[in-house]
């Protein structure tokens, strides 16, 4: 697949609970081999947006498709491949709580039946120095985790098959800045390796300047902007507005200046 | 060469031996965990095989893509550091240096030998540890109670109410169902019975003992148990996994008071509610059959009745009903409160709380027998 082809693209699509509407006619495309950053206040459907995309939840209207095939309705097989080539991080983690960190992060690697003990024991351990998680926390369950440590090893199970395109919930909520930074810097490590496509959703401008190609944001039920962050600031809506160039945002845009000229 | 590799060729080996004599190890294509696929075991042999061979060069120019699974694939047949002769591309470097710093993997623990003893003896403890937990909250239960004599508009009406609603109304379909079936089992059975020797008349004294002594409130009480017991349990479990119990003790409300005390005395006030309507359905069902069997009349059933059962069979019936639901209830709340915050747990948790819960109605009611034993009947 060419880099700039449309790896997920949504289509005219509302979301409705009830009678809540969260999504009016959103139409986006993720293009392959770029970070795609989602902002929006909390509460404005980057979250519900993200699991549309994942199939998790069924469009009231509208259409996702996955490379050019609909989430629904496929053959299995076909399916399961695409799952596997899919990491997720959850906002609040969803490490299942029966298992270990180690058998966490093993899971999908035992799942694909074709890795024998000894590689999946190397790798999880390469998964565990990737995130900065000590080897001693890997027998703990996730019930005696730290918040910041929950996430991190949520991130570490996502990347666990070294996945093409990988959707992060808040990656960096609940991190201190060291370790937001060196979130960033892996991903860029990653990046440079493999072709990864990211679709993350984030309140993190730090990180969305660093790491995003493309940005969309979400306000009132609807996209209002779409593109690259030189693109999106100057686009006049006031949740734009707030959000870019309020006190916290001029900050961050004048400390990264570098980034957005460059 | 990467050019003419598609996206997902899987890897290419090839050994040549150069002009100077040296033999090569040329690989070429994707070296990542999708494309492998299932040659990675086969893989994994072929090249521990080349890797004998310590003055063989490998050339992994001809890489396009590897990712973590394919470098530790390289590194294990390498025998986790670089043969003595490597090409490599720069971006590749990177995935070998992190090998190399990667932490040595824990060991496996050894299983102890003396598991057996180590085992029974923790199920002892467990034991003792269930028993202590269930007085303390027994204890904790009464302190509570004279508190709220003190206190009584601190008394919480709306949980007993709502624990009344969902332990009690809404367990009399299930229990009707069953105890009617049940009556009509065991009146078809006997009636048979007795028209052997013409004994047809003492259908009455069979239903009406064994229904209300003893088959009415046990049968209500382990449908009880299995039914709210369960709910309770694990509506506790579910509040300690998302940390609701820590933000009600944080907020000063105990949950002693608040979350068992209600489920106790409502329990305790349905139970007996819940017998009594088991027992009279049951009864009707028992009623039908002798009529329909024996073509006893409704009215001649009623009427001997009071004569040939005790009333004091049916306050005991009652006062087991009184006591079950408050140890259902008291069982359930200690292994909700027991259950740690994960999934495995909960489920365990809700399962050891309804098996106890059945075995300990079935201890109470034998406890009532013995100690009841000339008590209503002849
Ligand atoms: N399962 C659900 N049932 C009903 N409403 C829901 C459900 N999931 C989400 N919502 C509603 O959809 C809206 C968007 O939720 P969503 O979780 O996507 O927000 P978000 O943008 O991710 O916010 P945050 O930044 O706080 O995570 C909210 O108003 C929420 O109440
Ligand atoms: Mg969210």
């Amino acid at each position: 697949m060419a880099d700039g082809e449309c790896i997920i693209e949504v289509e005219g699509l509302y979301t409705r609970f009830g009678s809540h509407v969260v999504h009016e006619d959103i139409n986006l495309c993720v293009r392959h081999g770029e970070v795609l950053g989602l902002v929006g206040g909390s509460g404005s459907g980057k979250t519900a947006l993200m699991r549309q995309m994942l199939g998790l939840e069924t469009p009231a209207q509208g259409k996702v498709r996955f490379s050019g095939l609909p989430l629904h309705g496929q053959d299995r097989a076909k399916l399961q491949y695409m799952r596997n080539r899919c990491g997720v991080l959850f906002q609040k983690g969803a490490l299942f709580s029966a298992l270990s960190v180690y058998d966490n992060i093993a899971l999908p690697m035992r799942e694909l039946r074709t890795l024998d003990e000894d590689i999946i024991r190397r790798l999880v351990m390469l998964k565990l120095k990737m995130v900065d998680i000590d080897t001693r926390h890997a027998t703990k369950m996730p019930a005696e985790l730290s918040g910041g440590m929950i996430k991190r090893i949520a991130l570490a199970r996502a990347m666990a098959l070294d996945p093409e395109l990988l959707f992060l919930d808040e990656p960096t909520a609940g991190l201190d800045p060291q370790l937001s930074d060196a979130f960033v810097k892996l991903i860029q490590g990653m990046r440079h390796e493999l072709p990864l496509t990211i679709v993350m959703a984030t309140h993190d401008l730090d990180t969305l300047v660093a790491l995003s190609d493309r940005v969309a944001v979400l306000a009132e039920q609807r996209m209002v902007a779409l593109g690259t962050l030189q693109e999106v600031i100057k686009a006049k809506h006031p949740f734009i507005t707030s959000f870019f160039c309020g006190e916290r945002g001029k900050r961050t845009l004048e400390n990264n200046r570098g980034i957005l000229q460059g | 060469m990467p050019e003419n590799q598609g996206s997902n060729s899987s890897i290419v080996l090839r050994r040549v031996t150069g002009e100077d004599g040296a033999s090569r190890l040329v690989l070429a294509g994707n070296c990542t965990l999708t494309a492998l696929g299932k040659r990675l075991q086969p893989l994994a042999g072929e090249l521990a095989t080349h890797a004998t061979d310590p003055e063989l060069q490998w050339d992994l120019t001809g890489i396009t893509q590897m990712d973590d699974a394919g470098a530790v694939l390289l590194w294990r047949a390498w025998a986790e550091r670089r043969p003595r002769h490597l090409l490599l591309q720069p971006e590749h470097e990177r995935l070998f240096n992190r090998l190399e710093k990667m932490p040595a993997p824990p060991a496996p623990i050894a299983r102890d030998p003396l598991w057996p003893i180590t085992v029974l003896g923790k199920a002892v403890f467990l034991l003792w540890d269930h028993l202590i937990g269930l007085i303390a909250l027994s204890g904790q239960l009464l302190l509570d109670a004279i508190y709220l004599i003190a206190h009584p508009a601190l008394v919480p009406w709306r949980e007993i109410s709502a624990n009344l609603y969902r332990t009690g109304a809404q367990a009399l379909g299930i229990t009707a169902l069953v105890g009617f079936l049940i009556g009509v089992v065991l009146s078809f059975l006997s009636s048979r019975q007795l028209q052997m020797f013409g004994a047809d008349i003492f259908i009455i004294n069979i239903l009406g003992v064994s229904i209300i002594r003893e088959l009415g409130p046990v049968l209500a009480a382990i449908l009880v148990a299995g039914r709210s017991g369960s709910s309770m349990t694990a509506q506790l479990g579910v509040m300690r996994v998302t940390e609701e119990l820590d933000a009600l003790t944080v907020m000063g409300i105990p949950h002693s008071q608040r979350l068992v005390m209600p489920k106790v005395i409502a329990l305790g006030i349905a139970m007996p509610l819940v017998v009594l309507w088991t027992s009279a359905v049951a009864l009707i069902g028992g009623m039908v059959v002798a009529e329909i069997q024996l073509g006893l009349g409704y009215q001649f059933f009623l009427s001997k009745l009071p004569d040939a059962v005790a009333i004091a069979n049916l306050w005991l019936g009652l006062g087991k009903g009184v006591v079950c639901g408050m140890v259902i209830a008291l069982i359930s709340c200690h292994f909700g409160l027991r259950i740690k915050s994960n999934t495995e747990s909960l489920g365990e948790g809700t399962t050891n709380s309804v098996v106890t819960s059945i075995t300990v109605v079935i201890i109470i009611d034998a406890i009532f027998a013995v100690v009841f034993s000339n008590v209503g009947l002849r």
